[in-house]
């Protein structure tokens, strides 16, 4: 069953790809195409300033050996309400619980086949080929038209074992007029371990989907992932990721406004310390009139972190009456902290408004000469300047307790110790 | 009894004088006004009290009660007993009124104040709504409510001396009324007032016992009320050497907007939300 070719990553194991023939012959292109390409180099412009040359794939065992999750961490109380919870661990699906009919959870026939790769060809890119050939716990989520799924649907995606890599594959499916939030959980405790997610999101006419990523993986973690949403007539898609965790992780995330009416809002959190390494690649493709996109992402670093972001919006000559703004925000808190921001834009069309704006600077001193002023402690009133750098993001995120459980973490990230006092 | 004293201070900003040996003392109690013309180091003169960063002391003293607080931070400088109600107070996204004075309150050790019930008296008393101070602080506040703000958290911090930079800007008439009527019955508690002020307006609410005028960075004449109304008949123009336009001449805060990555101007917020 599995592919005999010498891929890019060492199939020790033999892991079971599943897949009728027709898939697995996907698969197979997929992987040639990843070979021949080979990792990408840091002289790529979507591969500059990244640690990507350290990148050795014969350190890492492709494996799926599933196992269990542990610690809920920053979604902790979400699973009681959850409209859906779905765990894959290394590889394999290890639960799924469905308490909304509008869901639909497909992890192997014919309906995960066809949606598998129908928003990211292949050829795309090598981890997202790559993801193709050897995802073995593909999850398709279907919302049913015309369906509101009121409480958020949970995808935990833990990884346990150290030296594997993995390829996590959720596609959503929102089927005309529905409406959904699905929280993706990324988890892992201090392992060595490669894992590159593929998330292919269509967003079907007059449909509404909130989407977040919470990533707190250990700090050993690498992660390359790849999110493509394509949103279609009049229809809305919110892309939030709070990444706080990871030695190298990277998200390169594509918002196609493909309909005419349709808008994306795209946002980040990130938080970096010690010597963790966040990478944001956004597209904002307008490809369709009277579209909208905005994208907000603030991030910290802090010790010897770094920090890259680099966004593209691109409107095409067909795309009339859009508006397009990107706003990258990074504060930097120590002197050997980095980052570099990087907007860009590509107008074929005149009747748009765009604006990108980006900094990367110390934290606002009005703000905290105004907090020290009325007797705060300075280290607090910086604490509490960090914290409050993020407020406008956090209001924006689909759920209120994650939104809190995030506040509290940056509280200890900025160690802010009221308790102290 | 307390007594804020400045003795002879000079403050450099960038590379210019701004100050060239100020006398002031004001205790507990009393009420002094600094007018003064723009450009004069009005503003330079309260921030200075209060130790913000980027001004420079090269002579002088800032003693309260005979501790001199000029080497102190700012938070030190405000536990000691001082109090700045800005004139252009900041915003502070993410971060409450009242979550800044408890943490105020609670880091000098004032225990047994309950500090909740102190915010919502004085609010209704001065007349800002309660709910404000929840939301984070100064944004989106309109311009009395940020200094009816300032002036709640006067009240509930009980300073010994209060430096007040422009109450009087950007405020409606009800409003400036509001906050110099609660500020005056503080100093009949024995709160002492160092008034900046550009027109007499503040000053027919919160009567000032002393007013001095502040011109190119020195005290050019000292006296009672009567000075001030004076200055409001014949203006700054005796004070003045030349007949140059003073109007609109205004300090510039040099060095950050200077820096090349921080692209930070006092004008332009960098981290404005654009979509706005």
């Amino acid at each position: 069953m599995a592919p005999t070719i010498a891929g890019p990553f060492e199939n020790s194991e033999r892991v079971d790809l599943i897949g009728s023939s027709a898939f697995l012959e996907r698969r197979q292109e997929a992987e040639e195409r990843a070979s021949q390409r080979g990792v990408p180099s840091f002289e790529e412009e979507l591969w500059r300033y990244t640690p990507i040359a350290d990148l050795d794939t014969s350190k890492y065992r492709l494996e799926a050996p599933g196992g269990s999750i542990v610690d809920a961490g920053l979604v902790e109380g979400i699973e009681n309400e959850a409209a859906a919870i779905i765990e894959v661990v290394d590889g394999q699906i290890v639960s799924t619980v469905i308490n909304d009919e509008a869901i639909g959870v497909h992890s192997e026939g014919i309906e995960m086949e066809n949606a598998v790769g129908s928003v990211i060809p292949i050829g795309a890119d090598f981890f997202t080929d790559c993801n193709l050939s050897y995802c073995t716990a593909p999850v398709v989520i279907e919302i049913e038209r015309n369906s509101v799924v009121a409480s958020p649907i949970l995808v935990r995606q833990h990884t346990t074992t150290s030296e594997i890599v993995w390829f996590p594959r959720l596609v959503v499916l929102m089927g005309e007029n529905s409406e959904a939030t699905v929280v993706e959980h990324q988890t892992s405790p201090s392992v060595r371990a490669l894992v590159c997610p593929v998330n292919e999101i269509k967003v079907a006419q007059a449909a509404r989907l909130n989407y977040l990523t919470v990533q707190e993986h250990g700090p050993e973690i690498w992660q390359i992932s790849t999110q493509v949403a394509e949103v279609q007539r009049d229809a809305h898609v919110a892309l939030s990721q709070v990444a706080l965790g990871g030695s190298y992780a990277r998200a390169r995330i594509d918002t196609e406004m493909a309909g005419k009416g349709s808008s994306g809002e795209i946002s980040a959190i990130y938080f970096g310390r010690n010597d963790a390494q966040h990478d944001f690649r956004t597209f904002q493709k307008h490809e369709a009139p009277h579209t909208n996109s905005n994208l907000l992402f603030k991030g910290v670093v802090d010790d010897d972190s770094r920090a890259i972001y680099t966004g593209l919006i691109r409107i095409e000559a067909e795309a009339g009456d859009v508006n397009a703004f990107q706003t990258n925000r990074t504060l930097k808190l120590s002197e050997s902290a980095w980052a570099e921001s990087v907007p860009n834009l590509e107008i074929e069309n005149n009747d748009v408004k765009c604006s990108h704006a980006s900094a990367v600077g110390p934290i606002d001193e009005e703000q905290k000469f105004y907090l020290e002023s009325r007797g705060v402690p300075a280290d607090i009133a910086e604490a509490l300047v960090v914290k409050g750098f993020f407020a406008d993001v956090l209001e924006g995120l689909p759920s209120r307790p994650i939104a809190q459980a995030i506040d509290e973490r940056i509280e200890q990230l900025v160690a802010l110790d009221k308790e102290r006092l | 009894m307390s007594t804020l004293s400045i003795q002879n201070l000079a403050v450099v900003v960038g590379e210019q004088q701004i100050l060239k040996g100020v006398d002031l003392e004001i205790s507990s109690g009393q009420v002094h006004a600094v007018m003064g013309p723009n450009g004069a180091g009005k503003s330079t003169l309260s921030n200075v009290i209060m130790g913000k960063p980027g001004y420079q002391i090269t002579s002088g003293s800032i003693e309260l009660d005979g501790r001199d607080l000029s080497s102190l931070p700012t938070w030190e400088r405000a536990q000691a007993g001082l109090f700045l109600a800005m004139q252009y107070p900041t915003e502070v996204p993410g971060v409450s009124v009242r979550e800044t004075l408890e943490l105020a309150l609670r880091s000098r050790g004032t225990e047994n104040i309950d500090v909740a019930s102190r915010l919502d008296e004085e609010a209704d008393q001065i007349g800002l709504p309660t709910e404000l101070l929840e939301r984070a602080l100064n944004v989106d506040f309109s311009g009395g409510e940020k200094k009816r703000n300032e002036t709640v958290q006067l009240a509930v911090l009980a300073p010994q001396i209060a430096v007040l930079d422009e109450l009087d800007s950007g405020l409606d008439i009800d409003a400036l009324r509001a906050c110099a009527e609660r500020i005056e019955a503080m100093t009949n508690d024995g709160l002492g007032v160092l008034c900046i002020t550009h027109y007499h307006r503040l000053l027919d609410h919160l009567i000032a016992d002393h007013v001095h005028i502040l011109v190119d960075g020195q005290i050019a004449e000292s006296g009672g009320p009567e000075l001030a109304r004076e200055l409001e008949d014949d203006g700054y123009s005796r004070f003045i050497d030349s007949d140059e336009e003073v109007e609109g001449v205004s300090v510039a805060i040099g060095g950050r907007a200077e820096t090349k990555n921080a692209a930070i101007s006092d004008s332009e917020d960098p981290f404005a939300d654009p979509v706005v």
